[in-house]
């Protein structure tokens, strides 16, 4: 399988919808519907900026009951590797894009009695979508919403529209509110499904809380912002098609193979479906796990490594491709 | 050579969950014993948090009263036991560890209840005690075998003689049986 299979899109509108963040809106290039797709899927969307090409994964935020039309939030990192930055700077309406097919990773657990939303910043984008779905079958949903401040939280006045106090929970972090994760845990009904979507540290700390409080992990569902595939410069060299390519300190390993025009398996991009796994046959330094897919012994063993978010800390690396 | 079969359940043996607030243990007579052994295994704090729930006679003087279970609840017979935890499935908290024990078939209905109420079978402690019994449905006519045990059984509906497949289904709580001489029996 290969997540290459594209689609040619049109932006048909950029919106600034908080600080830092912009909407585009992307419509197929040929006027036709585009493919429906899950709450909770994402997009791949190819940058190709000066000689170097970006493929960067966006949650659909848009009405999953609407194919006329995508829509992702972009967030301007600081760190940005060039993807946010040339969306937000060069993309206009009119601009043409290749994305890739919507893939669902992160989707509702279908049998859950109740659905809690646990979202830090950017990380509501999936979330959009699912609340549609399940206010629509009248599924029992609440959502925690933390952002720095209302101003920096994409669409908070949309959200307190459309859904009661009840249901939705907005934190200020800047203004000293926290999400005490002990209150959200408890008094949940059985059959309640929980979902985190923020940056590392937050998945990583309501993770621990709800494990400690006795969630099952197969209620517990989480999604990671794509990153941690800078790093330092290494070589890598191809054991069967005998090549040997360089990967620069802003290049991911597999951006590196797909740049030197290697046809190497992907889909996900963020280090969490197990696609991209590849066996490794020699390395001169140690390996860069940024994944969350090997198990805790296969990172030890330095037999495999997933292309799309590690990578070497320098030196050489033999691949089996 | 063994092949692993993904579709058959495993049941990994009852062990008590430390981060558990509270225990929802259901034995048939069978499994009795091992949830005995649960609480053996489990520290002060298992059994003041643990209702258990089993069922009256079966000459029951196991001691099942004697575990210091915050409630014990024996019921008459299987579907009044299913109905009581379905009843404290509708009322009860994440945080409930939930644990099976007993045959097959007591596992597998339990289980689909479970996941009626958004409890993925993954996420329950099961414990296959007793006979090595199995539901078998018919794929033909649909309908149901209790308590097969040979790899072969003649469907008391249809009266077609079916191979029971190591095919199991969560949804159906059965191995799937299939009519074994289909091809010599062409009309």
């Amino acid at each position: 399988m290969s997540g290459a299979a594209s689609l040619e899109v049109e932006v048909s509108e950029v919106a600034m919808v908080a600080h830092r963040v912009k909407r585009f809106r992307l419509v197929a290039a040929s006027g036709a519907p585009l493919p429906a797709f899950s709450p909770g899927a994402h997009i791949l969307v190819t940058l190709a900026d000066g000689p170097r090409t970006v493929r960067n994964a966006y949650s659909l935020m848009g009405s999953p009951f609407d194919h006329r039309c995508y829509q992702i939030s972009v967030l301007h990192t600081e760190q940005s590797r060039g993807g946010s930055r040339y969306l937000h700077e060069r993309v206009q309406p009119g601009f043409r894009l290749s994305i890739s097919r919507p893939v669902n990773l992160f989707p509702l657990a279908q049998l859950g009695r109740k659905h809690v939303f646990v979202a830090g910043g950017i990380g509501i984008t999936p979330f959009l979508p699912m609340m549609e779905e399940l206010n629509a079958r009248a599924v029992s949903f609440e959502l925690h919403y933390s952002s720095r401040s209302k101003d920096h939280g994409a669409y908070v006045s949309q959200i307190s529209r459309f859904y009661d106090d009840a249901r939705v929970r907005f934190y200020e972090t800047g203004n000293a509110e926290r999400l005490s994760m002990d209150r959200v845990l408890a008094r949940q009904p059985l059959g309640t499904h929980l979902y985190v979507c923020g940056p590392e540290r937050m998945i990583e700390d309501v993770m621990a809380s709800a494990k400690e409080a006795g969630w099952p992990a197969g209620n517990l569902h989480s999604e990671r912002f794509a990153g941690g595939s800078a790093g330092k410069p290494f070589t890598v060299a191809l054991a069967k098609s005998k090549q040997t390519i360089q990967v620069n300190e802003h290049q991911s390993l597999l951006e590196a193979l797909e740049a030197a025009g290697v046809e190497a398996p992907f889909l996900c991009r963020g280090g969490s479906c197990g696609e991209c796994e590849t066996r490794v046959l020699a390395c001169e330094r140690a390996l860069i796990h940024n994944d969350h897919y090997l198990s805790p012994d296969e990172r030890i063993s330095s037999a495999k490594i997933m292309i799309c978010v590690s990578r070497a800390e320098g030196g050489n690396l033999v691949l089996d491709l | 050579m063994s092949r692993v079969n993904p579709s058959r359940p495993v049941y990994s043996g009852l062990d008590p969950d430390p981060c558990a607030q509270a225990h929802l243990i259901l034995a048939d007579a069978e499994g009795v014993a091992a949830v005995i052994e649960l609480f053996v295994k489990g520290d002060g704090a298992f059994a003041p948090r643990a209702t258990l729930l089993s069922l009256a006679g079966n000459g029951l003087g196991q001691g099942l009263d004697r575990l210091g279970a915050k409630l014990l609840r024996l019921l008459p017979d299987v579907p009044a036991l299913l109905r009581d935890f379905a009843e404290r499935m509708a009322d009860a908290l994440m945080g409930t560890t939930i644990y099976v024990a007993g045959s097959e078939a007591f596992i597998g209905e339990a289980a689909r209840l479970a996941g009626s109420y958004g409890i993925a079978f993954a996420s329950l402690r099961t414990e296959h005690r007793g006979s090595i019994a199995r539901r078998v449905q018919c794929v033909h006519c649909k309908s149901t075998e209790e308590q097969v045990v040979a790899a072969t059984v003649i469907c008391s509906h249809c009266n077609l003689r079916l191979m029971v497949r190591d095919h199991y289904s969560h949804r159906l709580n059965a191995f799937m049986g299939v009519w074994m001489d289909a091809e010599d029996r062409r009309t």
